[in-house]
């Protein structure tokens, strides 16, 4: 068992605790009356580690029963700090760069902390960033957006303009095309933050951009496709499907999390597309062109491309299929002790909703439906929990999501059959952490 | 204005019609947002329409030379990409990987071969446009957009040339541009036969690739572990105790002793003026300030040449190569002030 205790677990005192001199010093002085040494022989007890579990044994717990400061002391006023920030006791929940896995910071990536949160939204200063050419602070009363293209006048809309139309607000998940991207071949990194943590989910508000381009006069008929532009200075480019954006679920968007974007998030203007990775919702968006035919950006027919076994490479690979991902416990992580675990994570599908997740321990063996949590939206996380008494065994834990069109999320050995291992993007295999018998629990691969 | 939203009004009336369910459907005109938004000029349309389709819709008249490419790309590109393309020390190499046979076929062999290490943009790349339009909109790195339509057309003939799909003497334009396109060695490579796009604008309607099931009982025989990170890795992503919430059903294993030599260098240093100079003007996407990157570290600097304040200057406002290894370093666009502070710090041991 590992050597991490429940704080504040009530133990059974160990026999001998104090040693035979120092029991007969304790009652010897108790009989003359001298309560104020049997209080400091306590006291200094309650220093060592087994003689804290026996005064808990006797009395209770120091964190109930000594009243610390913040029960007997004034605390801080309001606004001591204008945009709050977290308890100093949450330093540990960081977005981080995995060592080695890009050369330069600008073209770079940080992970959302997974293992750390709760429910689905993401925290906005935990939001996964991936920039390729460096994030900007851009004045927001300079931005400009600009549509162009198969419209009848090419238009420009202001900040200030834009925050003016009707909006609309919908949480939704991001997550990049290389999300897991490392694991093709076999396990490489420890956390669930590194394996799955280029993924994070935002209530986006802004302006569909069909709205947009209605007001240009654009030509919607047959099989348009619309470009985005950003403004940083890769000037990232990325052909956008015209029947999403005819749905009315792809957004010019400003806001985040009842907040403006951050800028690691594109501020002031970013596109949202719901369902689609990260690489498409481009940031800092200052144009969007509609065209007759796909534009072969880099980052769609270079990058973000799938290499199959027969050499062919499959190109405007967009969609992230349907995915899941124990979060609680994960890699990395130790449990505390035997007894029940609320086993969480996330699901997700870029094609609908979550309709089912199944949890194994025993690898893939045998599997039990977990319970969704509210709210179940379309193209966005969903919460799991499900109930498990660990015994203090080795287990392999696993989870299955399902969504809404029937498609299940497949293994590494179903994945690999079709795709081989050379594919980097879009990785969505069922992921396995084995709990060891010592609690520590470990990032592994099945076969 | 107007016609435009008749025609929304038309489209609200033909959704009607056609949508028995729909009640509620808003028949006002959406594009009714008086003071909204303005017509884009001609030059506004212009300064920001720079993208190049594969059909070369969009691509400028100009033209550039192998050997002037060459010229260009040893003082701008070769920093990042290496002299010949191949260096993979910051981004992926460009060039390697290719053949004459490619270029017949236009679908590289080597990617049907697993054993074949890396994939370069050659490998890769299906339309010459894609090379063009991203050169000129995001390169050099740190300087995107300072190369002018020419010099777009002079680097890809050079690159082109590495890659064997073009001659020594040869001149890349707006108007041969489309015969070098049918010698791209993957230009037949490429795929859109999946489910992966969420449209329907390939005009396919393609299944998922993997159907798997979603079976409860006895689905596998006994399991066995295939992979896992190797003991000597446990520490390399650093101390996973740090990395965890302090309260909860688990704490993160403590992976402490494993990392004392091996911690990543993330810490960003404290922000002094010079510092800030070296951000600013993303010096710290090549240097370190005490381990190599693709230049050398601030420190190693420093040791070599302390108290020489002018030579330092120089070295920046110029560039160099040749004392540090293969890479050179272009010169620095970056203000008198700001380069003597930089060349002041590192002559005084570039500390903290």
């Amino acid at each position: 068992m590992s050597n991490i205790q429940q704080p504040g677990q009530v133990r059974k005192a160990p026999e001998n605790f104090v040693d035979a001199q120092g029991v007969r010093t304790v009652f010897s002085e108790a009989r003359k009356g001298r309560r104020d040494f049997i209080r400091g022989a306590f006291a200094a007890a309650v220093a060592g580690g087994a003689a804290a579990s026996a005064l808990a044994q006797s009395d209770g717990d120091p964190a109930i029963l000594q009243l610390p400061a913040h029960s007997t002391g004034l605390g801080q006023p309001v606004v001591t700090d204008g945009y709050g920030k977290p308890s100093k006791y949450e330093g540990n929940v960081q977005r981080r760069q995995s060592p080695g896995l890009t050369p330069t910071a600008q073209a770079s990536v940080s992970f959302a902390p997974l293992q750390s949160l709760f429910g689905i939204v993401t925290p906005s200063g935990l939001h996964f960033e991936r920039h390729h050419q460096g994030w900007w602070d851009i004045d927001p009363s300079k931005h400009r957006l600009m549509i162009n293209g198969l419209v009848k006048a090419a238009k420009v809309f202001t900040l200030d303009e834009l925050m003016r139309l009707p909006s609309v607000s919908r949480f939704h998940f991001i997550e990049c095309g290389a999300n897991t991207g490392m694991e093709w071949g076999n396990v490489a990194v420890p956390t669930a933050q590194y394996t799955h943590g280029m993924l994070s989910c935002s209530e986006f508000t802004g302006v569909p951009l069909i709205t947009l381009l209605e007001m240009a006069g654009a030509d919607l008929k047959g099989e348009r496709f619309v470009l985005a532009e950003g403004a940083d200075g890769s000037s990232m480019t990325r052909t956008i499907p015209m029947s999403l954006v005819r749905s009315g679920e792809v957004l010019v968007a400003y806001g985040q999390n009842g907040e403006m974007l951050r800028p690691e998030q594109g501020y002031p203007l970013r596109l949202v597309v719901p369902g689609v990775q990260g690489v498409s919702w481009v940031k800092y968006l200052r144009r969007i062109e509609l065209g007759d035919m796909p534009y072969g950006t880099k980052d769609e027919t270079v990058h973000y491309v799938d290499l199959m076994p027969d050499g062919q490479h499959r190109q405007y690979t967009s969609v992230q299929e349907c995915k899941s991902v124990v979060t609680t416990p994960s890699g990395g992580q130790t449990l505390l002790d035997k007894g029940f675990y609320n086993i969480t994570g996330l699901a997700w599908s870029g094609r609908g909703k979550v309709k089912r997740v199944d949890v194994s321990v025993d690898g893939g063996r045998n599997w039990r439906s977990a319970r969704l949590e509210s709210p179940v939206l379309s193209k966005c996380l969903t919460r799991f929990n499900i109930d498990w008494a660990w015994d203090g065994s080795p287990a392999i834990i696993q989870s299955r999501a399902m969504d809404d069109t029937g498609y299940v999320q497949p293994g590494y050995r179903q994945l690999r059959a079709v795709r081989g291992t050379r594919s980097i993007y879009h990785n969505n295999a069922i992921q396995s952490w084995q709990v060891q018998a010592n609690g520590e629990v470990a990032n592994v691969q099945l076969g | 204005m107007s016609s435009s939203a008749s025609r929304i009004v038309l489209r609200a009336l033909l959704a009607l019609a056609g949508c028995g369910v729909c009640i509620a459907a808003w028949a006002q005109p959406k594009a009714a947002y008086p003071g909204i938004g303005r017509d884009a000029t001609p030059k506004e349309v212009a300064a920001w329409d720079i993208d190049v389709r594969p059909d070369f819709k969009g691509l400028p008249q100009g033209s550039g030379s192998v050997a002037r490419g060459q010229d260009i790309w040893e003082g701008k590109c070769a920093s990042c990409h290496g002299v010949f393309g191949e260096s993979n020390q910051v981004f992926s190499p460009i060039v390697g990987g290719t053949t004459a046979e490619d270029i017949k076929t236009g679908h590289v062999a080597r990617l049907k071969d697993p054993a074949f290490p890396g994939r370069t943009t050659l490998m890769k790349v299906a339309s010459l446009s894609t090379v063009w339009d991203y050169v000129y909109r995001a390169m050099p790195w740190n300087q995107p957009k300072s190369l002018t339509p020419d010099d777009v057309f002079a680097v890809t003939a050079y690159m082109l040339n590495l890659g064997g799909i073009v001659p020594d003497d040869f001149t890349l334009s707006d108007r041969n541009i489309r015969e070098v396109q049918a010698r791209m060695p993957n230009r037949n490579g490429t795929t859109t036969a999946h489910a992966m796009w969420p449209g329907n604008e390939f005009g396919r309607a393609v299944k998922p690739d993997v159907a798997a099931v979603a079976c409860m009982r006895d689905c596998v025989p006994a399991t066995q572990t295939v992979s896992q990170l190797p003991p000597h890795a446990r520490g390399s992503h650093g101390n996973l105790a740090e990395q965890n919430r302090l309260v909860g059903p688990q704490r993160g294993i403590d992976t402490a002793p494993a990392t004392k030599t091996g911690a990543p260098a993330a810490a960003a240093p404290a922000s002094k003026a010079p510092l800030a100079v070296l951000e600013k003007n993303s010096c710290v996407a090549c240097h370190g300030m005490t381990q190599k990157l693709v230049g050398p570290a601030f420190s190693d600097i420093a040791k070599k040449y302390p108290g020489q304040v002018d030579h330092l200057l120089e070295k920046i406002k110029s560039g160099g190569s040749g004392v540090w290894g293969a890479i050179p370093m272009p010169p620095q666009t970056i203000g008198d002030d700001d380069a003597r502070a930089v060349a002041r710090w590192l002559a005084e041991s570039a500390g903290p």
